[in-house]
């Protein structure tokens, strides 16, 4: 995926640079050239500079990785504390091991409605971005398959609802959940997320670049009726750009804040999100509960990390087949 | 259009290949919900701000009303200086925080997209990292990193005789800034490392024959070759912006600082809960719609016009 090919081809220049000392000490060659740091957007240095270029970069990339892997790691240090150690205890360095008494506070208090808020968050994220995805699929496949009356207004009003910006609509979305008695149920959360014309979008690019539309006259030839074409071959053609689709879909109802704080009023309804800011918010009043937003937000973003870590290969894939044709 | 249509079920018409109604049933469950849940609540909003709730008896009877007001929910909004001063606010946030954003994350793309990184998956998940972490609890985890009680980061400048106040009226609004950068470097970093990418690499080894060092690759082609993408991105950043909500709502729960309605979108949200006046509420949704969407056209105008000239040259 990532050949060194320009490492490779260019090295002529820099025979002293490669010198076994060179590679023993490998300060020693940037000493030796002009001390120029790089700057964002002209790193990519020429080769001749070699390892002095190599160890300017290594260190930038090693700052980048500090400033958006600390945060992180703070998170994680935290949680094995006690909610007293959060404030006594240098913030960097371990203390006494409490993750496992903090995840059984946090399991209990309120009669675990920790968990009842991770379940509800799966459900909005789970089975709302399945049914978002297949409802992508199924526009995006006619789209690409099908030429029909309307077609062209339909797509157009597909793209220019891209420039309606999602969160300007969820103080009129909640308007109309009330008044068609939507609000404080699960379905006035789930059901404006299947919207997503992005993903409808990328579904349509994906599907006119992986379905040969012979295939599809074959299909029919052979007598199957167009569901079964789209489900046979339209979906698993298409399977690479629907996982990205997923994915983005997913995370969108993973991290939607503002819609759920509205239409919910019910806790045992409420997702992470609202939930784990509503207890940062008593908190305030309540000291135990600081420790428990530190444990519960650690325990809310592993399983997402996890997830897009086994899937990297998909939406990467997917992201250059948007990304190229838009 | 009808002629293709006529390519494709041709074969065998009679089989229901080619019935007509088949494309629309397939378009059927995403047309409806765009239209309940995405063309009604424009309606909804503009309907709903251009009424307005009096109560005719006196107090709190249930004689209340909606009557229509005509632009006096829109006027409300736009000589209230607060709601004005918050559009004041996120465009000078977007001004600093997208620019210091997109360079950080394309400056990174090119390195990750030239052979001087070692160990590159490592860097790149460390800098895509903060982006499977929801903004809200992005917002969290940096609201005890701003507060001195438990920031080690706070304890540390102290130590060393700096006096950190990061939630302070003057610094605040970049604590959220620095949220933001955190959070959504990584994809855009992505997204353009994926445009880097897909460049053919010839096109670096004809400029390597022409005698163009790797700076200069970066900047003649690399740079040019991703500029859509570049955009694109900046463009969606910009959006962003505008409708930033989640982390100066959940960091407002920790300072004074952070008024209720420090951004658009939180002001029409504390119209519609703390005021408890929906027609308010939609008429300010309805104005930061506008605007941006007059913002997004008028970005894509000036880049479509550049793009031509630089065509042009």
């Amino acid at each position: 995926m990532e050949p060194p090919v320009t490492l490779s081809t260019n090295d002529n220049a820099a025979p002293a640079i490669d010198s076994p000392v060179g590679s023993l000490l490998p300060a020693a060659p940037a000493a030796l050239r002009p001390r120029r740091r790089p700057k964002f957007g002209q790193t990519s240095a020429s080769d001749q500079h070699g390892r002095g270029w190599m160890i300017a970069v290594t260190v930038v990339m090693i700052l980048a990785a500090l400033y958006f892997l600390v945060p992180v790691y703070w998170l994680v240090v935290a949680s094995t504390k006690s909610g007293g150690e959060l404030f006594s205890t240098p913030g960097f360095a371990f203390s006494e091991f409490h993750l496992i008494d903090n995840l059984v506070n946090l399991s209990n208090y309120d009669d675990g409605i920790y968990w009842r808020w991770t379940f509800n968050s799966v459900i909005y994220s789970v089975v709302g971005s399945a049914f978002t995805t297949f409802v992508c699929a199924l526009t995006g496949y006619a789209f690409a398959v099908y030429r029909f009356k309307g077609r062209k207004i339909v797509l157009g009003a597909v793209l220019a609802s891209l420039l309606v910006p999602g969160t300007v609509l969820a103080q009129p979305t909640y308007m109309l959940l009330v008044a068609l008695g939507l609000n404080n149920t699960y379905a006035g959360v789930l059901l404006p997320a299947l919207v997503y014309p992005f993903g409808v979008l990328l579904a349509y690019i994906y599907a006119q670049s992986s379905i040969p539309l012979e295939l599809v006259e074959a299909a029919r030839l052979d007598g199957a009726n167009e569901l079964r074409i789209f489900f046979s071959i339209g979906l698993r053609l298409m399977m690479t750009g629907l996982v990205t689709i997923l994915l983005f879909a997913f995370l969108g109802s993973w991290n939607s804040y503002m819609l759920p704080l509205l239409v919910l009023t019910d806790q045992t309804l409420m997702p992470l999100t609202v939930g784990l800011t509503g207890w940062n918010q008593s908190s305030i009043t309540i000291p135990g509960l600081q420790i428990l937003t530190v444990v519960g937000s650690l325990v809310s973003v592993v399983p997402i990390m996890i997830v897009f870590l086994a899937l990297q290969r998909f939406w990467k894939a997917g992201i250059s087949a948007g990304g190229v044709r838009f | 259009m009808s002629s293709a249509t006529r390519t494709i079920s041709r074969p065998r018409r009679f089989t229901g290949a080619g019935a007509r109604w088949v494309p629309y049933a397939f378009i059927v469950p995403f047309s409806a919900l765009f239209i309940l849940f995405l063309i009604a609540p424009i309606f909804v909003a503009i309907g709903s701000s251009l009424f307005t709730v009096k109560s005719s008896g006196l107090g709190f009877g249930g004689d209340s009303a909606a009557v229509f007001a005509g632009v006096e929910n829109y006027v409300r909004a736009l000589t209230n200086s607060d709601f004005i001063a918050s559009f004041g606010r996120v465009l000078l946030f977007g001004v600093v925080q997208v620019p210091v954003m997109m360079i950080l994350a394309g400056g990174l793309a090119l390195l990750f997209d030239s052979s001087l990184v070692k160990a590159k998956r490592l860097f790149q998940f460390a800098v895509f990292l903060p982006y499977a972490v929801p903004g809200v609890i992005a917002a969290l985890l940096w609201g005890f990193l701003y507060q001195p009680a438990v920031s080690p980061v706070i304890q540390f400048l102290a130590s060393i005789g700096i006096e950190a106040n990061l939630l302070a009226p003057g610094t605040v609004l970049w604590a959220i800034a620095n949220i933001s950068i955190w959070s959504y470097t990584g994809i855009n970093m992505i997204i353009l490392f994926a445009a880097l990418q897909s460049v053919p690499r010839e096109m670096y080894e004809a400029a390597r024959l022409d005698g163009a060092d790797e700076l200069r690759i970066a900047w003649s082609i690399k740079i040019p070759m991703i500029w859509p993408a570049f955009l694109l991105t900046t463009l969606s950043s910009i959006i962003g912006t505008l409708q930033l909500f989640s982390e100066p709502a959940v960091l407002k729960t920790i300072t004074p600082n952070i008024s209720s309605d420090f951004t658009p979108n939180m002001a029409v949200f504390s119209a519609a809960t703390l005021g408890n006046n929906a027609n308010l509420s939609s008429a300010m949704a309805v104005i930061l719609g506008v605007a941006t969407l007059v913002v997004s056209l008028v970005i894509m105008r000036v880049t479509n016009r550049r793009n031509g000239a630089s065509r042009d040259a």
